[in-house]
């Protein structure tokens, strides 16, 4: 156990109209996560607002800057932080609530129109065969729907009509296994500058996604695709 | 209260952000790429201003441009030139990173990547400084 400061970031429109930093003194015990702590600072300030549901790192909607880092609160220890001081902030690139709380809806706004079967063959199943663009089944539709990544991506920070690249691995997803989906409608829609044309490579995103869709990796593999397909449209 | 009566609060949109671009608290190797490469790009567009500036004193004449000339051999514009190497040496192995990447070529290992582009350029611009001092 140890005394950890929390800086937690606070604003609340009428009731806490210019953004600040609250300062709470918190005794942490070694199993608790900042989802923890914020908890039990709950307990004593009631307007604290954040989002939960699940606690163990598959709802994805706890996720939230620690220490300038996108992560889920919910599966990021504490005392492995090792700092003395904790900053808490909300997630950027996105419409801000309250307190840690930002607007999902521009986030499912972009990721809705992919429309992602998530109906799936299983990958444990004898006769699930990944399709050949897959090669080997890795977990993909492992997407929480957190947006970490949107906050993380320095061109969302500064283009707001960019697809980002949650959806962005969604449609890639899609193309590499239709399910019934249509492809070459899911290439056309990503192949423009609000698509995977605008990413600059960073990988930030990749780097902060807790469930390994290499967001990233997925964009690259739609330019690939597209460039491919354009060059064949050449020859 | 009903929740028909909720008024839910405008959100406090955020700002673009161009200082997102520059932020130092990257996450990873990657955005540290894209940031220098970012810088060094913008340094060589300034830099092609500056090198058209140079020519161009040669349409004043033969000794408008050797007096320039004379300058470029103080220590301080040599430190600016070896930097300027670096800046060359890393925006294009980068630039070939970036490119390989669009093709999904080397996705896993762009970190690796970014780091073989790092030692080149401190290996290429030390060879530089000893040619030039
Ligand atoms: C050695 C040859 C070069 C290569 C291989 C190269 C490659 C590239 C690539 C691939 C990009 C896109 C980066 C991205 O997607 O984020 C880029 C961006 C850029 N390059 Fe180059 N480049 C070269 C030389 C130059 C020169 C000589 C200049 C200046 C006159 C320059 C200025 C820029 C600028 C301003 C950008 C935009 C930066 C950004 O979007 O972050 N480049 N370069
Ligand atoms: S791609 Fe990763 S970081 Fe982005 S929303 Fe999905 S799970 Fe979250
Ligand atoms: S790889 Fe592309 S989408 Fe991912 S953070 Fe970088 S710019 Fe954004
Ligand atoms: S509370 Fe569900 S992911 Fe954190």
């Amino acid at each position: 156990m140890a005394e950890i400061t929390f800086k937690i970031f606070r604003y609340k429109p009428g009731v806490i109209d210019s953004p600040r930093y609250d300062t709470f003194k918190v005794d942490v015990e070694d199993y608790m996560t900042v989802l923890d702590v914020l908890e039990k600072l709950r307990l004593d300030d009631p307007t604290l607002t954040y989002r939960h549901s699940c606690h163990h790192g598959s709802c994805g909607t706890c996720g939230m800057l620690v220490n300038g880092k996108e992560v889920l609160a919910c599966v990021t220890n504490v005392m492995e932080l090792g700092t003395p001081v904790v900053t808490v902030e909300p997630l950027k690139n996105a419409p801000l609530i309250s307190d840690l709380v930002v607007d999902m809806v521009p986030f499912f706004e972009k990721y809705g129109p992919v429309e992602m079967p998530l109906i799936r063959e299983s990958e444990y199943l004898p006769e699930g065969k990944p399709s050949e663009e897959v090669g080997t089944y890795t977990r993909l539709e492992s997407c929480l729907e957190c947006g970490l990544c949107l906050s993380a991506c320095p061109m969302v920070a500064t283009d707001p009509d960019y697809m980002g690249p949650a959806a962005l691995a969604a449609a890639a997803r899609v193309v590499q296994e239709p399910r019934g989906q249509d492809a070459p409608a899911i290439l056309k829609m990503v192949d423009n500058e609000q698509g995977c044309w605008r990413c600059h490579s960073a990988m930030e995103c990749s780097e902060v996604c807790p469930n390994d869709v290499d967001p990233g990796g997925m964009i690259m593999y739609l330019r690939q695709k597209l460039i491919s397909r354009k060059l064949k449209g050449h020859y | 209260m009903l929740a028909e009566e909720y008024k839910r609060p405008e959100p406090l949109w955020p700002k673009k952000r161009l200082g997102e671009w520059f932020s130092i608290a990257k996450k990873g190797a990657g955005g540290w790429a894209f940031l220098l490469h970012r810088l060094t790009g913008i340094l060589l567009v300034l830099y092609l201003f500056l090198h058209f500036y140079v020519l161009s004193t040669l349409s004043r004449g033969a000794n408008a441009y050797d007096n320039l000339t004379v300058l470029m051999e103080s220590p301080f514009l040599l430190l600016l030139e070896l930097g300027l190497v670096a800046v060359i040496v890393y925006h294009g192995l980068n630039g070939i990173r970036l490119m390989l990447l669009t093709l999904n070529v080397g996705v896993k290992q762009q970190k690796e990547m970014f780091w073989v582009v790092m030692a080149i350029t401190i290996l290429t611009t030390i060879i530089a400084a000893l040619f030039m001092f």
